[in-house]
Protein backbone atom coordinates (compact mmCIF):
# COMPACT_ATOMS: atom_id res chain seq x y z
CA UNK A 1 0.00 0.00 0.00
CA UNK A 2 1.48 3.30 -1.05
CA UNK A 3 1.60 6.00 1.56
CA UNK A 4 -0.18 8.97 0.06
CA UNK A 5 0.63 12.45 1.25
CA UNK A 6 -2.51 14.38 1.97
CA UNK A 7 -2.91 17.98 2.97
CA UNK A 8 -3.96 18.33 6.56
CA UNK A 9 -5.07 21.91 7.06
CA UNK A 10 -5.69 21.30 10.77
CA UNK A 11 -1.94 20.94 11.24
CA UNK A 12 -1.67 24.71 10.85
CA UNK A 13 -3.50 25.19 14.14
CA UNK A 14 -1.91 25.11 17.55
CA UNK A 15 -2.82 22.34 20.00
CA UNK A 16 -4.49 24.93 22.20
CA UNK A 17 -6.46 26.28 19.25
CA UNK A 18 -7.67 22.77 18.41
CA UNK A 19 -8.60 22.08 22.04
CA UNK A 20 -10.59 25.29 22.30
CA UNK A 21 -12.25 24.62 18.97
CA UNK A 22 -13.48 28.16 18.48
CA UNK A 23 -12.71 28.18 14.77
CA UNK A 24 -11.70 31.41 13.16
CA UNK A 25 -11.96 34.62 15.14
CA UNK A 26 -15.30 35.74 13.69
CA UNK A 27 -14.83 38.78 11.48
CA UNK A 28 -11.15 39.39 12.29
CA UNK A 29 -9.99 39.26 8.68
CA UNK A 30 -12.55 41.81 7.56
CA UNK A 31 -11.55 44.12 10.42
CA UNK A 32 -7.88 43.78 9.49
CA UNK A 33 -8.47 44.55 5.82
CA UNK A 34 -10.83 47.42 6.49
CA UNK A 35 -8.26 49.01 8.82
CA UNK A 36 -5.53 48.76 6.15
CA UNK A 37 -7.75 49.95 3.29
CA UNK A 38 -8.94 52.99 5.25
CA UNK A 39 -5.31 53.65 6.26
CA UNK A 40 -4.24 53.66 2.61
CA UNK A 41 -7.15 55.93 1.67
CA UNK A 42 -6.24 58.29 4.50
CA UNK A 43 -2.64 58.78 3.31
CA UNK A 44 -3.57 61.11 0.39
CA UNK A 45 -6.80 62.32 2.04
CA UNK A 46 -5.05 63.51 5.21
CA UNK A 47 -2.47 65.40 3.13
CA UNK A 48 -5.37 67.03 1.25
CA UNK A 49 -6.98 67.85 4.62
CA UNK A 50 -3.78 69.41 5.96
CA UNK A 51 -3.54 71.58 2.81
CA UNK A 52 -7.22 72.59 3.23
CA UNK A 53 -6.60 73.58 6.86
CA UNK A 54 -3.73 75.80 5.71
CA UNK A 55 -5.93 77.39 3.05
CA UNK A 56 -8.85 77.87 5.47
CA UNK A 57 -6.81 79.16 8.43
CA UNK A 58 -8.61 82.20 9.80
CA UNK A 59 -11.37 81.93 7.17
CA UNK A 60 -14.86 83.28 7.78
CA UNK A 61 -18.03 81.31 7.00
CA UNK A 62 -18.27 82.88 3.54
CA UNK A 63 -14.85 81.48 2.62
CA UNK A 64 -15.85 78.06 3.99
CA UNK A 65 -18.99 78.06 1.82
CA UNK A 66 -16.98 79.12 -1.23
CA UNK A 67 -14.48 76.32 -0.57
CA UNK A 68 -17.08 73.57 -0.09
CA UNK A 69 -19.03 74.74 -3.15
CA UNK A 70 -16.22 73.38 -5.27
CA UNK A 71 -17.51 69.85 -5.99
CA UNK A 72 -14.11 68.21 -5.58
CA UNK A 73 -13.58 69.83 -2.18
CA UNK A 74 -16.95 68.54 -0.93
CA UNK A 75 -16.28 65.09 -2.37
CA UNK A 76 -12.78 64.87 -0.88
CA UNK A 77 -14.01 66.12 2.50
CA UNK A 78 -16.82 63.54 2.58
CA UNK A 79 -14.40 60.78 1.50
CA UNK A 80 -12.03 61.92 4.24
CA UNK A 81 -14.81 61.86 6.85
CA UNK A 82 -15.96 58.36 5.82
CA UNK A 83 -12.44 56.87 5.85
CA UNK A 84 -11.42 58.74 9.01
CA UNK A 85 -14.43 57.80 11.14
CA UNK A 86 -14.41 54.20 9.91
CA UNK A 87 -10.67 53.94 10.63
CA UNK A 88 -10.92 55.45 14.11
CA UNK A 89 -13.85 53.21 15.03
CA UNK A 90 -11.81 50.13 14.03
CA UNK A 91 -8.77 51.41 15.95
CA UNK A 92 -10.61 52.30 19.14
CA UNK A 93 -12.38 48.92 18.98
CA UNK A 94 -9.00 47.14 19.14
CA UNK A 95 -7.83 49.32 22.03
CA UNK A 96 -11.02 48.55 23.99
CA UNK A 97 -10.82 44.82 23.21
CA UNK A 98 -7.20 44.77 24.37
CA UNK A 99 -7.57 46.60 27.65
CA UNK A 100 -11.18 46.26 28.87
CA UNK A 101 -11.66 42.71 30.08
CA UNK A 102 -14.98 42.97 31.95
CA UNK A 103 -17.46 41.83 29.31
CA UNK A 104 -20.33 44.14 30.22
CA UNK A 105 -18.18 47.24 30.25
CA UNK A 106 -16.41 46.19 27.05
CA UNK A 107 -19.64 45.70 25.10
CA UNK A 108 -21.08 48.96 26.46
CA UNK A 109 -17.95 50.87 25.40
CA UNK A 110 -17.87 49.24 21.94
CA UNK A 111 -21.50 50.21 21.39
CA UNK A 112 -20.87 53.74 22.67
CA UNK A 113 -17.87 54.17 20.34
CA UNK A 114 -19.97 53.04 17.37
CA UNK A 115 -22.80 55.38 18.28
CA UNK A 116 -20.45 58.36 18.71
CA UNK A 117 -18.58 57.59 15.46
CA UNK A 118 -21.77 57.27 13.43
CA UNK A 119 -23.35 60.42 14.91
CA UNK A 120 -20.28 62.65 14.58
CA UNK A 121 -19.47 61.24 11.15
CA UNK A 122 -23.00 62.03 9.98
CA UNK A 123 -22.80 65.48 11.59
CA UNK A 124 -19.61 66.21 9.65
CA UNK A 125 -21.02 64.92 6.33
CA UNK A 126 -24.34 66.78 6.68
CA UNK A 127 -22.42 69.95 7.56
CA UNK A 128 -20.23 69.64 4.44
CA UNK A 129 -23.33 69.04 2.30
CA UNK A 130 -25.10 72.02 3.83
CA UNK A 131 -22.11 74.24 3.09
CA UNK A 132 -21.76 72.83 -0.42
CA UNK A 133 -25.36 72.88 -1.59
CA UNK B 1 -8.72 26.32 48.41
CA UNK B 2 -9.35 28.94 45.82
CA UNK B 3 -6.60 31.06 44.34
CA UNK B 4 -7.41 34.48 43.09
CA UNK B 5 -5.14 37.06 41.59
CA UNK B 6 -4.83 40.52 43.04
CA UNK B 7 -4.80 42.26 39.69
CA UNK B 8 -8.12 40.83 38.55
CA UNK B 9 -10.00 40.04 41.70
CA UNK B 10 -13.29 39.10 40.09
CA UNK B 11 -11.87 36.14 38.20
CA UNK B 12 -11.14 32.74 39.74
CA UNK B 13 -8.32 31.49 37.57
CA UNK B 14 -7.92 28.02 39.05
CA UNK B 15 -9.16 26.01 42.00
CA UNK B 16 -7.21 23.44 44.01
CA UNK B 17 -9.13 20.28 44.85
CA UNK B 18 -6.73 18.16 46.89
CA UNK B 19 -3.76 17.62 44.60
CA UNK B 20 -5.86 18.34 41.54
CA UNK B 21 -5.74 21.76 39.93
CA UNK B 22 -9.04 22.61 38.30
CA UNK B 23 -8.57 25.28 35.67
CA UNK B 24 -11.61 27.42 35.04
CA UNK B 25 -10.56 28.42 31.56
CA UNK B 26 -8.41 26.27 29.29
CA UNK B 27 -6.26 29.33 28.49
CA UNK B 28 -5.15 29.28 32.12
CA UNK B 29 -3.52 25.84 31.73
CA UNK B 30 -0.17 27.40 30.86
CA UNK B 31 -0.48 30.24 33.36
CA UNK B 32 -0.15 28.28 36.62
CA UNK B 33 3.06 27.72 38.48
CA UNK B 34 4.62 27.69 41.93
CA UNK B 35 6.72 30.46 43.43
CA UNK B 36 9.91 29.78 45.42
CA UNK B 37 7.85 29.05 48.55
CA UNK B 38 5.97 26.32 46.71
CA UNK B 39 2.76 28.34 46.72
CA UNK B 40 0.52 28.10 43.67
CA UNK B 41 0.57 31.39 41.79
CA UNK B 42 -0.54 32.68 38.44
CA UNK B 43 2.49 33.30 36.27
CA UNK B 44 3.00 36.97 35.46
CA UNK B 45 2.38 37.98 31.87
CA UNK B 46 5.16 39.38 29.74
CA UNK B 47 6.08 42.18 29.12
CA UNK B 48 6.71 43.09 32.75
CA UNK B 49 6.53 46.84 32.53
CA UNK B 50 8.54 47.29 35.75
CA UNK B 51 11.62 45.56 34.35
CA UNK B 52 11.07 46.07 30.63
CA UNK B 53 13.83 48.24 29.21
CA UNK B 54 12.26 51.02 27.14
CA UNK B 55 13.22 50.63 23.50
CA UNK B 56 12.46 52.65 20.41
CA UNK B 57 10.36 49.81 19.01
CA UNK B 58 8.07 49.56 22.04
CA UNK B 59 7.94 53.33 22.56
CA UNK B 60 6.92 53.98 18.93
CA UNK B 61 4.28 51.24 19.13
CA UNK B 62 2.76 52.86 22.21
CA UNK B 63 2.93 56.31 20.56
CA UNK B 64 1.00 54.92 17.58
CA UNK B 65 -1.90 53.89 19.81
CA UNK B 66 -1.71 57.04 21.88
CA UNK B 67 -1.72 59.36 18.85
CA UNK B 68 -4.54 57.28 17.33
CA UNK B 69 -6.69 57.88 20.40
CA UNK B 70 -5.79 61.59 20.44
CA UNK B 71 -6.62 61.93 16.73
CA UNK B 72 -10.00 60.28 17.35
CA UNK B 73 -10.77 63.19 19.66
CA UNK B 74 -9.45 65.47 16.90
CA UNK B 75 -11.95 63.93 14.45
CA UNK B 76 -14.80 64.85 16.81
CA UNK B 77 -13.43 68.41 16.88
CA UNK B 78 -13.32 68.42 13.07
CA UNK B 79 -17.01 67.44 13.00
CA UNK B 80 -17.87 70.25 15.45
CA UNK B 81 -15.80 72.74 13.40
CA UNK B 82 -17.71 71.80 10.22
CA UNK B 83 -21.02 71.91 12.10
CA UNK B 84 -20.21 75.41 13.37
CA UNK B 85 -19.52 76.50 9.78
CA UNK B 86 -22.82 75.00 8.66
CA UNK B 87 -24.76 76.61 11.52
CA UNK B 88 -24.19 80.37 11.18
CA UNK B 89 -21.49 82.98 10.47
CA UNK B 90 -21.47 83.84 14.21
CA UNK B 91 -21.04 80.25 15.36
CA UNK B 92 -18.14 79.76 12.92
CA UNK B 93 -16.52 83.03 14.01
CA UNK B 94 -16.58 81.77 17.63
CA UNK B 95 -15.08 78.41 16.56
CA UNK B 96 -12.31 80.16 14.60
CA UNK B 97 -11.60 82.53 17.52
CA UNK B 98 -11.25 79.55 19.91
CA UNK B 99 -8.84 77.82 17.48
CA UNK B 100 -6.92 81.10 17.04
CA UNK B 101 -6.38 81.60 20.79
CA UNK B 102 -3.16 80.53 22.51
CA UNK B 103 -4.93 77.48 23.95
CA UNK B 104 -6.42 76.61 20.57
CA UNK B 105 -3.05 76.94 18.85
CA UNK B 106 -1.43 74.68 21.48
CA UNK B 107 -4.12 72.04 20.93
CA UNK B 108 -3.71 72.32 17.14
CA UNK B 109 0.07 72.05 17.54
CA UNK B 110 -0.43 68.81 19.47
CA UNK B 111 -2.78 67.53 16.78
CA UNK B 112 -0.30 68.26 13.97
CA UNK B 113 2.43 66.34 15.82
CA UNK B 114 0.03 63.44 16.45
CA UNK B 115 -1.24 63.46 12.86
CA UNK B 116 2.20 63.54 11.23
CA UNK B 117 3.47 60.86 13.62
CA UNK B 118 0.49 58.54 13.03
CA UNK B 119 0.77 59.24 9.28
CA UNK B 120 4.50 58.39 9.10
CA UNK B 121 4.37 55.41 11.43
CA UNK B 122 1.22 54.25 9.59
CA UNK B 123 3.29 54.00 6.39
CA UNK B 124 5.84 51.98 8.37
CA UNK B 125 3.03 49.66 9.53
CA UNK B 126 1.68 49.26 5.98
CA UNK B 127 5.18 48.35 4.75
CA UNK B 128 5.41 45.71 7.49
CA UNK B 129 2.01 44.38 6.40
CA UNK B 130 3.41 44.10 2.87
CA UNK B 131 6.35 42.12 4.28
CA UNK B 132 9.11 44.73 4.21
CA UNK B 133 11.42 46.07 6.90
CA UNK B 134 11.35 43.37 9.59
CA UNK B 135 15.14 43.17 10.09
CA UNK B 136 16.04 44.71 13.44
CA UNK B 137 18.53 47.33 12.13
CA UNK B 138 16.04 48.35 9.41
CA UNK B 139 13.26 48.55 12.00
CA UNK B 140 15.36 50.86 14.16
CA UNK B 141 16.32 53.03 11.18
CA UNK B 142 12.70 53.37 9.99
CA UNK B 143 11.72 54.15 13.60
CA UNK B 144 14.11 57.09 13.75
CA UNK B 145 13.03 58.10 10.24
CA UNK B 146 9.43 58.30 11.50
CA UNK B 147 10.49 60.63 14.32
CA UNK B 148 12.47 62.79 11.88
CA UNK B 149 9.53 62.88 9.44
CA UNK B 150 7.16 63.90 12.25
CA UNK B 151 9.34 66.84 13.19
CA UNK B 152 10.06 67.74 9.55
CA UNK B 153 6.41 67.69 8.45
CA UNK B 154 5.36 69.68 11.53
CA UNK B 155 8.03 72.32 10.86
CA UNK B 156 6.91 72.57 7.20
CA UNK B 157 3.25 72.84 8.25
CA UNK B 158 3.78 75.59 10.83
CA UNK B 159 6.23 77.36 8.53
CA UNK B 160 3.57 77.48 5.79
CA UNK B 161 0.98 78.46 8.39
CA UNK B 162 3.06 81.48 9.40
CA UNK B 163 3.68 82.42 5.75
CA UNK B 164 0.02 82.15 4.74
CA UNK B 165 -1.54 83.41 7.99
Amino acid sequence: MSEKTTLRPEIMRSALGRARGYGSAKSGLHHWWAQRLTAMALLPLSLYFVASVLLLAGANQEAMIAYMREPWNAVLFIALILALFYHLQLGLQVVIEDYIHAEGRRIALLLAIRAITVLFGLLAIVSVLKLAL
Amino acid sequence: MTLTVASSKHVQHFVLKGDLVVVQDVREALMQGRNSDGKMVRRPLSPHLQVYRPQISSALSIFHRFTGIALSAGALLLALWLAAAATSPGAFAIAQAVLDSIFGKLVLFGFTLALFYHFSNGIRHLLWDAGYGFELPVMHRTGYAVLAATIGLSVIFWGLFLVIG
